[in-house]
């Protein structure tokens, strides 16, 4: 009797969105309960609606100005820092990951290699200027200079691999001054969810990165069809559903990136970073 | 679910006694002197002296604030869908007086500003028209020539804006020269330091002469609410300015904040009901500044049916001032057109 009177009561986390550097509930208060490999119980996930999709692309668009404005020194900066935080908490993302069937080993292996491929990106920072960008070697009376920019908000369906394919889509966005929206996997949200405490407590502005949970059948059409989105990568969709999303998503003309699902452990490449570029050319006079 | 309160047919509050003789002083005065104001005894018998003005102001009902605040917030919870919305955003279009009140407006901004006022989304031809385009004095030209014939006021703020600290003969020029130049409504401020000190002859006379001033031309009378502090002060300066003339009061200069909130446009509108209530004579309310989404305009439409009634919601008695609340309306007449969540890009920036 004793002992049950002492045994301590755990306090169970509660998983909302991440929206504009905040965690609120869904705004239709709905939840679905998300279950670990062997179907049993894990926890209640909040089940994001449409407004909150729209919520969360208003984020975006707001924190787009300022983080795009960083210096990219800055920007990697921050990364940098996302990724320390992630490796301090590589403990509690192996558990994460552990729930969803991993072995043991494979979900530290999962964890470390998530770190390190974020690590990768933040490098490219500040070297993304000198890379895809150039003084291009012109015959007339004048020189040019392209320079890459960012193309705004990115609208991200992450694929169901839960923590290395959620990392190689969103690094890759946000490292050249891109927002995202992104929409968690839908059968193993939780660490998207826990992903985002680590991006809330790394210096990144509030609504660079939204996270959705929820079911990808509501939310990716209406971020595909959202006209203030200006791009979308669709990598987590499986092929049978992406045409109609790409197709919702000409309706603006956004970029577009689909590329079927990868072997996420290979080198990423530089081709997810240039997807959501623009570049920019100038010409200048040159004096006689 | 019956509210208590609700509706222009609830009894009014108290009798308030009708100014006695006409309303408005003759047309055609072009200055008062300033010597006579604030003397009780030069005002002639159709005109209400300094006490009788604070002994009716002074007693009317306060207001319960808590109350106005809780009641605002609930008429904020109401939601507005489908088919009803479709046409409360129409019907807000077509109340918005598109304002730009910015020392660096130039006649091209305002002509601008103008072709967004007549055909606010040129894709979508059955987009009301805005109610009025609301400028500066030295601006009203440009904007009666580029709105010539299109049937959208011009209404331009007068008297020394938006302090409204100037000699009455200035203030009267002020507004003589933006119906010179074409103006169909006029935005006056009232001297708030002199309603503060307690003179509301003063305050009073001002909106007469510039009633006076006006003629055809419809008169809003900016309280600026954000500078009165109560919301008793809110009702007496309601009720001053609709004694004295106005044909609308109006919330803010939108230089000051706060400018419109919820519970002081629900005293606005009280008042307003109140006042027909009494008098017969229906006056519009604008609320203006801060009202930047379509869902701040449908709260307020939600308050302007529920406290004055459904027939105030119609453009000649009831207004937005606001400039970036358009582009706002625009996006929501898309998303609810098209199911599509539309994006600043497809509207003009101004």
């Amino acid at each position: 009797m004793a002992d049950e009177m002492t045994e301590r009561i755990p306090v169970r986390k509660t998983y909302k969105l991440f929206i504009g550097g905040a965690f609120p509930r869904s705004e239709s208060g709905r939840s679905y309960p998300v279950a670990d490999a062997d179907g049993a119980f894990l926890a209640n996930a909040a089940r994001a609606s449409r407004k909150d999709v729209r919520d969360a692309v208003v984020a975006a668009r707001k924190a787009f100005p300022g983080w795009s404005g960083r210096t990219a020194y800055n920007r990697g900066q921050i990364l940098y820092r996302i990724a320390e935080m992630l490796e301090g908490r590589r403990e509690q993302f192996a558990a994460e990951l552990r729930a969803t069937g991993l072995d043991g080993a494979a979900a530290r292996a999962e964890v470390d290699a998530a770190v390190d491929r974020w690590v990768w990106y933040a490098g490219w920072a500040d070297k993304l200027a000198a890379v895809f960008g150039d003084p291009a070697p012109v015959a007339g009376p004048f020189h040019t200079v392209s320079v890459p920019e960012p193309t705004g908000v990115v609208g991200i369906v992450a694929p169901d691999g839960p923590l290395l394919g959620l990392v190689s889509m969103l690094a890759p966005v946000v490292v050249s001054g891109n927002t995202a929206v992104v929409v968690a996997s839908e059968p193993a949200p939780l660490p998207a969810a826990a992903f985002a405490e680590v991006l809330a407590t790394s210096d990144l502005p509030g609504g660079v990165v939204n996270l959705l949970t929820g079911y990808r059948a509501e939310l990716a059409p209406r971020l595909a069809s959202h006209e203030d989105v200006n791009a979308l990568d669709l990598t987590g969709v499986p092929d049978a559903d992406a045409k109609p999303l790409a197709e919702a998503a000409a309706g603006n003309l956004k970029r577009l990136f689909s590329r079927p699902a990868d072997d996420w452990s290979r080198e990423p490449g530089t081709a997810r970073i240039r997807a959501f570029l623009e570049i920019k050319t100038v010409w200048h006079t040159v004096g006689a | 679910m019956p509210d208590r309160g609700r509706g222009c047919d609830a009894e009014p509050l108290f009798v308030f006694p009708v100014a006695r003789g006409p309303s408005a002083a003759a047309p055609g005065t072009d200055v008062v002197a300033p010597t006579s104001l604030g003397d009780a005894g030069t005002v002639s018998t159709e005109t209400r002296g300094q006490a009788e003005l604070r002994a009716l102001l002074r007693g009317l009902p306060g207001v319960d604030r808590v109350g106005a605040e809780a009641r605002a917030a609930r008429l904020a919870a109401r939601s507005v869908k489908a088919a009803a919305k479709a046409r409360a955003v129409d019907l807000a279009i077509s109340m918005v007086d598109l304002t730009t009140l910015e020392g660096a407006d130039t006649p091209g901004r305002v002509r601008a500003l103008c072709a967004k006022a007549l055909r606010p989304d040129p894709g979508q031809p059955d987009v009301p028209s805005v109610a009025a385009v609301c400028v500066y004095p030295d601006l009203v030209g440009a904007a009666a020539d580029a709105l010539a014939g299109g049937g959208v006021g011009v209404a331009s703020v007068a008297t020394a804006f938006p302090a409204g600290r100037a000699p009455l003969a200035a203030k009267l020029a002020d507004v003589g020269a933006a119906l010179a130049a074409g103006a169909t409504e006029i935005d006056m401020v009232i001297d708030r330091g002199a309603f503060l000190a307690g003179d509301y002859l003063k305050v009073h006379e001002e909106i007469r002469a510039v009633r006076a001033a006006c003629g055809a031309a419809h008169l809003k009378v900016i309280l600026e609410t954000g500078e009165l502090g109560t919301y008793d002060d809110v009702r007496r300066a309601a009720w001053l300015a609709m004694d004295a003339g106005a044909d609308f009061v109006k919330t803010s200069t939108g230089k000051v904040a706060p400018a419109a909130t919820p519970p002081v446009v629900l005293v606005l509108l009280e008042a307003v009901r109140d006042y027909r209530a009494a008098t017969g004579r229906a006056v519009g309310v604008k609320a203006a500044g801060g009202i930047r989404t379509t869902k701040d305009a449908l709260r307020y439409l939600v308050l302007a049916a529920e406290t004055a009634g459904r027939d105030w919601l119609t453009p000649d008695r009831f207004r937005f001032g606001a400039s970036a609340l358009l582009n706002d309306l625009l996006m929501q007449r898309r998303t609810l057109a098209t199911g599509v969540y539309s994006g600043p890009d497809r509207v003009a920036q101004d």
